[in-house]
């Protein structure tokens, strides 16, 4: 059992939903609410890696993280670090490759929340900030818990992207999936099912408790 | 800009413009205590009238002023957000927040309140909508005309300096609407604030307002009480906005040194109004159904030598105890209706077909100024 790959999983997990989140619940309240220009444009970006196959989307994020590439220079002038086989360069490859994830949901719970809500809460009184903390997260709580799910699973499954952007780099790019790749690899067959069956509980138990936050809701059913 | 008298008497006023993308072209007030209904046909500007009210639309000109202070005013650039115009509104839908019990909901309305006050606001709100026991259930497990109440206690408990009602009975059903038309009928006398209600419904409007302001395409036609309203449309579009028949074209003459009003080959004469036309000029003119009394057979009439008209029934209705008469005037061609007593009808054996006589009375009559939107409206069929 590789515990450090274990590790470097769930480090990149947990940090890929901090990171994203934040900005799905940003950008899907946007995508919902707001009404601009190019607005199917924006939602067709943030679909693009749902579709696009993983090996692809890991291949343009390796070019684009090279030393020479636009992304690459600015994080070495930044940071004084390159990306490519680091896990700064995983976790950004894994925050592009799960913005769907992220924001889908999202955006669609707030969808379902009316804009009249909205407006009542105005005319109770509440600022704009607290109508979104008060009515809104509430509201789109079970959204929030269906992209945390989707996000932490999927990015703990993650194989394509991570090995074209980090390749397999022990305690640093070399996550669960990648390392059950090697032992297979390596004819390791016991080694590669004892991950396997770790992955599966791992991904289990998360799935399980987020689902199990997102029941608790007395109004649904009162 | 405050100024010391509006303020003292809390008035809403509104006068609010714009070409689109909704064009409005609207104007009116509303007292203290006041009930002021907005009707119109689907798309006549009311609720966009009512949401500019609130500070949920910002039309591109014009002026809303409540209890002396300045909430929109497109020239100098004013507009007050709805949390600082202090407004209570109730949705067409109630837009209750599903996550929060019928008693939080209350709450949210009463966030300047400390903690321990505001529980206590809530529970007694509660009671004036007389919702006692229901403080702890979620909107999904109220009935239509709680979840009303619980809405309609939200939008007070922060007393509000105007009330805003968006066509609040139109979800539920005729008995609930009754019972919560008569509570709001009782809830007025406790609350000295301006109320507006939007609604399309002519009897409800005429049920609970002091006065109708009567909308089309987003302009404000005419602002009455419902009975003025009703016997004295401003315009001929006005008049079949309210769903009244009885809309004629004629032409003002002078007979003996008298003016007349001639319809086809009828002259009529009219008490008010004829003395500022000039003889030749076209008019419209309006009779309420009220206004047109049918000959007794055998006995005479009140009225009956007052513009006596002959006519054949071309169409008779029951609709429970009344009966709906449509005449058709020999040898004009135009359609009179009126209404009566279906036992009245019965013992005057009116049938169709039949001939009868009919007095227009001369009060009645009411002449209107021809205006460029009749033309616009679609005449109903007559």
């Amino acid at each position: 059992m590789d515990w450090t790959a274990l590790t470097v999983s769930l480090q990149l997990a947990a940090s890929t939903c901090l990171l994203l989140i934040p900005l799905g619940l940003w950008l899907g309240r946007t995508l919902a609410t707001a009404r601009f220009r190019g607005k199917a444009f924006c939602e067709a970006l943030v679909a693009l890696p749902l579709v696009m196959p993983p090996t692809v989307l890991g291949f343009y994020l390796m070019q684009s993280f090279g030393a020479e590439a636009p992304v690459g220079t600015f994080w070495q002038w930044a940071f004084g670090e390159g990306l490519n086989f680091t896990f700064s360069g995983i976790l950004l490859a894994s925050l592009v490759a799960n913005l769907p994830f992220a924001v889908q949901p999202i955006q669609r719970a707030f969808e379902t929340i009316p804009a009249n809500l909205r407006e009542a809460a105005w005319c109770s009184g509440l600022s704009p900030w607290q109508t979104f903390l008060r009515i809104e997260l509430p509201l789109v709580w079970p959204g929030l818990i269906s992209a945390l799910a989707l996000t932490f699973a999927h990015t703990l499954g993650e194989f394509g992207v991570i090995l074209m952007v980090g390749g397999s780099i022990d305690g640093e790019t070399r996550t669960l999936a990648i390392a059950i790749y090697d032992r297979v690899q390596a004819f390791d067959e016991q080694g590669a099912a004892i991950m396997s069956a770790m992955l599966l509980l791992v991904s289990f138990l998360t799935i399980g408790v987020v689902y199990g936050l997102a029941g608790r809701r007395r109004w649904r059913h009162a | 800009m405050p100024d010391a008298s509006a303020r003292s008497n809390g008035h809403l006023s509104v006068d609010l413009h714009q070409q689109g993308p909704i064009p409005l072209e609207a104007s009116f007030a509303c007292a203290p205590g006041e009930l002021l209904a907005l009707v119109g046909p689907s798309g006549s500007g009311k609720t966009t009238l009512l949401r500019a009210i609130a500070g949920l639309y910002r039309p591109s000109g014009g002026r809303v002023r409540c209890a002396g202070e300045t909430w929109f005013d497109a020239a100098t650039g004013i507009s007050r957000s709805p949390q600082q115009r202090r407004v209570g509104l109730v949705f067409q839908d109630y837009a209750l927040f599903p996550h929060m019990s019928a008693l939080a909901n209350i709450m949210v309305a009463l966030d300047h309140l400390p903690a321990c006050e505001r529980r206590k606001q809530a529970q007694a709100w509660l009671g004036r909508v007389r919702l006692e026991g229901l403080a702890d259930r979620y909107p999904a497990a109220l009935s239509g005309g709680q979840r009303q109440r619980v809405a309609l206690a939200r939008a007070l408990a922060r007393s509000p300096r105007v009330l805003l009602l968006d066509e609040p009975f139109s979800a539920v059903d005729q008995v609930t609407r009754r019972r919560l038309q008569r509570e709001l009928a009782m809830l007025r006398e406790q609350i000295c604030i301006p109320i507006v209600l939007v609604t399309h419904d002519l009897e409800e409007a005429t049920a609970l307002a002091d006065r109708i302001c009567v909308l089309h395409a987003g302009r404000s036609l005419q602002q009455e009480t419902p009975e003025a309203l009703f016997r004295r449309p401003a315009s001929p579009a006005v008049a079949r906005l309210l769903d009244r028949h009885n809309v004629f074209e004629g032409k003002v003459v002078e007979q003996h040194g008298q003016r007349r009003l001639q319809w086809g080959q009828l002259s009529l004469e009219v008490a008010r109004g004829l003395d500022d036309r000039s003889p030749g000029e076209t008019v419209d003119w309006y009779l309420p159904h009220s206004d047109v009394v049918l000959h007794r057979r055998e006995r005479p009439s009140r009225g009956e030598r007052e513009n006596p008209v002959s006519a054949r029934v071309v169409e008779m209705v029951v609709l429970g105890g009344i009966t709906s008469v449509a005449l058709a005037i020999e040898p004009g061609g135009d359609t009179l209706r009126f209404e009566l007593a279906t036992h009245a009808a019965r013992r005057n054996g009116l049938a169709l077909g039949e001939a009868v006589q009919v007095s227009l009375l001369a009060s009645g009559i009411h002449l209107m100024p021809r205006d460029t939107l009749s033309d616009t409206l679609n005449r109903t069929p007559s």
